[in-house]
């Protein structure tokens, strides 16, 4: 009876079977935890708001650049929506987001920077996954009828979702996105968050400036489409100023020993290394290149904007050069009222992605203000006027193309915080 | 397409072939309890990534929270592990089997069972990644021969050494104990056996409970070595534990091992070596495993005869 049970074919169908099997239950994983997740994101929605009243402080902080319009014709509950990543390897990046929308909008209700109108910010978990991106960004736009969208918190889920909101005609202020091709997804999207190429050139340049360097090495996350154009920027870069990729190796989302790469890219002996990670890898990565004995300069992307970068990297960390847009230690006052109100209310520092999150939720509430309607289209086209806003992140205006227009900053880490790279 | 300095570079080969060897354990032992399931029930247990996550979170609570020793935490993993193997027997695969059920229903009932396990993580751990202190292992590697040798990390030591002492223990027990006939008896025929007198339901206890402690082993293990505890960390490794499983013969111990060893040699061999390698390390290790499944139909130690476990 047991003969022939293991015949070729049989191998075969098994092995077929259990590939298909496991992509299954992978997909399975996501739509069986929604509710789970969503009721906890409700949870934390709910105690956030209770918590606003207190801080009521930094509201001055608001904008005043732009002409204050009719604002007197806005009343009731305005709906923006935000695709925030709450679950995943990349929630650090979506937690800070959401405070930063939260501490916003709560600061625009209490100091009525709207008139009658209050703002309900509808955040949504849209997992870092695509898929999930798309799903959570349909029910905004059709069952929560927002009028604009904050968000989402990747560049890749941004590629996927965006185009939903730009057919349907709702503005999408990305906070967070730094890919190529974001803002060519359409005339509705916009974004505060500088692109690669808006900040890795002063990244390179300073690093060149002090360190120095004839070779360099790069490693970057091949699944993820920041990750892979801001590798690209570097390439770039790194070759206009005339210092040598001895090598470049990839690795994929969820990858876990980065060993090997490391240790193929430290026999070219580079005098930098470049890493172009999400925060979920860049932790191990960094901490596994200081293991295989990397003692060189580690220059991280976008991605290691967060003081998570130092405190699970401890040690390792150490000496980290990062582009970014925002910096903990500036003395524009208008950050330094944020940061102080941001600490009080969330009991840690913010990161750039807060800063970016705050200023952005400003920028929202104040096209809505100067669109004097809840309107869609009328709050587009009131983002796309807005210029030499001051904000946390200095004085902000957007281009043609809807892509900002800021000074960035470079930054290293040191004695366990960010400082400026000088 | 190689770098030639590479290629002659003998500390480099040993490097890789250690790290190399640290990878394969982990998918050799955790392959073992997958195979021993499937070889002995004849059950496909996509659960066992599931418990190997929980596992490492019960190997976390255990030395991050509870800040007991490594051999603590070692322990107390693969018996979570064990318990909740034999959880799942009971309520997943006994109830089937004593339906008799379809020949895929276990395998659909594990799924819903692996689903409800990662959501149950996420709710409680939520999704950010964990990280043993480091006092638990030190961090800094061990050389050998200088600084300018071969590293080895106290993570891959304890790993390899784990890995051997389990397999042996593993085949002394299938192979010299009273237990491990009654579990080969149950892998050729349970009817058989229950004619034997060989209490089968105890024996399928038994052997969910070894499967797990090695799904528990896995995952402690690889928690220190990548440093990196997620509810999502089963997934990486499930598909590879079922190649490695598949590429050794379903059901066959020594199989499971040199599987779980080649395929992390290759995997390591094919970013070290190929230009680009770490682009496509998982479609060169994929194609190897198809190539030796046609020469090779039943895997590298398959039999046509059950004669498995």
């Amino acid at each position: 009876m047991n003969e022939g049970r293991f015949s070729p074919r049989f191998s075969f169908l098994v092995f077929l079977s259990l590939v298909s099997m496991t992509l299954l239950a992978a997909c399975g994983d996501n739509t069986a935890t929604t509710a789970i997740t969503a009721a906890g994101s409700a949870a934390t929605a709910g105690s956030a708001a209770t918590t606003a009243a207190g801080s009521a402080a930094t509201t001055a902080a608001a904008g005043s650049a732009t002409t204050a319009a009719a604002a007197g014709n806005l009343s009731g509950e305005i709906k923006v929506g935000a695709l925030v990543t709450l679950t995943g390897n990349n929630s650090p990046f979506g937690i800070a987001i959401k405070n930063g929308y939260d501490l916003a909008v709560s600061e625009i209700n209490e100091s009525k920077f709207l008139g009658g109108a209050t703002i309900k910010l509808v955040a949504l978990d849209d997992k870092g996954d695509k898929q999930e991106g798309i799903s959570v960004m349909s029910k905004l736009l059709d069952q929560e009828k927002v009028v604009s969208v904050l968000g989402p918190t990747l560049s890749s889920t941004a590629l996927a979702a965006d185009p939903l909101a730009q057919k349907a005609g709702v503005p999408v202020l990305a906070t967070s996105n730094t890919a190529n091709g974001i803002t060519q997804m359409g005339d509705f999207i916009f974004r505060n968050s500088l692109p690669e190429a808006g900040v890795i050139p002063g990244t390179i340049a300073a690093v060149k400036a002090k360190l120095n360097p004839k070779k360099a090495a790069i490693m970057f996350e091949s699944t993820n489409e920041f990750t892979k154009s801001a590798a690209d920027v570097f390439k770039a870069e790194l070759e206009k100023n005339s210092i040598q990729i001895t090598g470049t190796e990839a690795y994929s989302k969820g990858d876990a020993d980065f060993r090997t790469q490391l240790n193929k890219l430290k026999a070219a002996s580079p005098d930098i290394l470049i890493v172009s990670g999400l925060i979920g890898e860049a932790v191990p990565i960094v901490q596994q290149a200081r293991e295989v004995g990397f003692t060189q300069p580690i220059i991280g992307g976008n991605g290691f904007n967060t003081p998570t970068i130092y405190k699970d990297g401890k040690e390792a960390a150490e000496g980290i050069i990062v582009g970014s847009a925002w910096f903990l230690g500036s003395t524009n006052p208008k950050s330094q009222a944020f940061v102080a109100a941001f600490k009080k209310k969330f009991n840690t520092d913010p990161d750039q992605f807060a800063a970016q999150a705050y200023d952005g939720a400003y920028l929202m509430a104040t096209a809505i203000k100067n669109a004097g309607a809840a309107n869609s289209k009328a709050i587009r086209d009131a983002l796309a006027q807005i210029k030499n806003y001051e904000g946390v992140l200095g004085t902000f205006s957007f281009d043609a193309n809807r892509d900002p227009v800021h000074q960035p900053v470079t930054v290293i880490v040191k004695g366990g915080k960010f400082e400026l790279f000088q | 397409m190689v770098d030639a300095s590479l290629l002659t570079n003998p500390v480099y080969f040993l490097q890789n072939l250690v790290d190399g060897l640290a990878r394969g354990a982990v998918y050799a032992v955790f392959a073992l309890g997958f195979t021993l399931i499937f070889g002995v029930l004849d059950i496909v247990n996509l659960a066992h990534a599931a418990t190997y996550m929980w596992c490492a979170f019960a190997g976390w609570v255990v030395m991050a929270v509870l800040n007991m020793p490594l051999v603590v935490g070692l322990l107390a993993a693969m018996l979570f592990g064990g318990l909740i193997a034999v959880i799942l027997e009971f309520i997943a695969f006994r109830p089937l089997r004593q339906e008799g059920a379809e020949r895929l229903a276990p395998m659909i009932s594990s799924i819903g069972v692996s689903i409800i396990m990662v959501s149950l993580a996420e709710a409680q751990f939520s999704s950010q990644t964990k990280k043993f202190p480091s006092e638990v292992l030190d961090p800094k590697p061990l050389y050998l021969g200088g600084t300018d040798g071969v590293r080895v990390s106290w993570a891959q030591l304890l790993i390899v050494v784990v890995s051997i002492v389990l397999m042996v223990a593993l085949g002394y027990l299938i192979r010299r104990t009273r237990t491990g006939k009654a579990i080969r008896a149950v892998a050729y025929s349970q009817r058989a056996a229950r004619l034997l007198g060989i209490n089968v339901n105890r024996v399928v206890v038994v052997t969910f409970f070894i499967g797990g402690v090695l799904a528990g082993a896995a995952g402690i293990l690889v928690g220190l070595l990548t440093n990196n505890i997620n509810p999502n960390i089963g997934a990486d490794i499930e598909l590879r534990g079922l190649a490695v499983v598949i590429l050794g013969g379903l059901g066959n111990i020594e199989g499971a091992v040199v599987g779980g060893l080649c395929l992390g040699l290759v995997e390591t061999f094919s970013i070290a070596y190929f230009d680009r390698g770490s682009d496509y390390k998982d479609a060169i290790a994929f194609l190897i495993l198809f190539l030796i499944l046609l020469i090779r139909p039943n895997g590298l130690f398959g039999r046509q005869e059950a004669n498995r476990a």
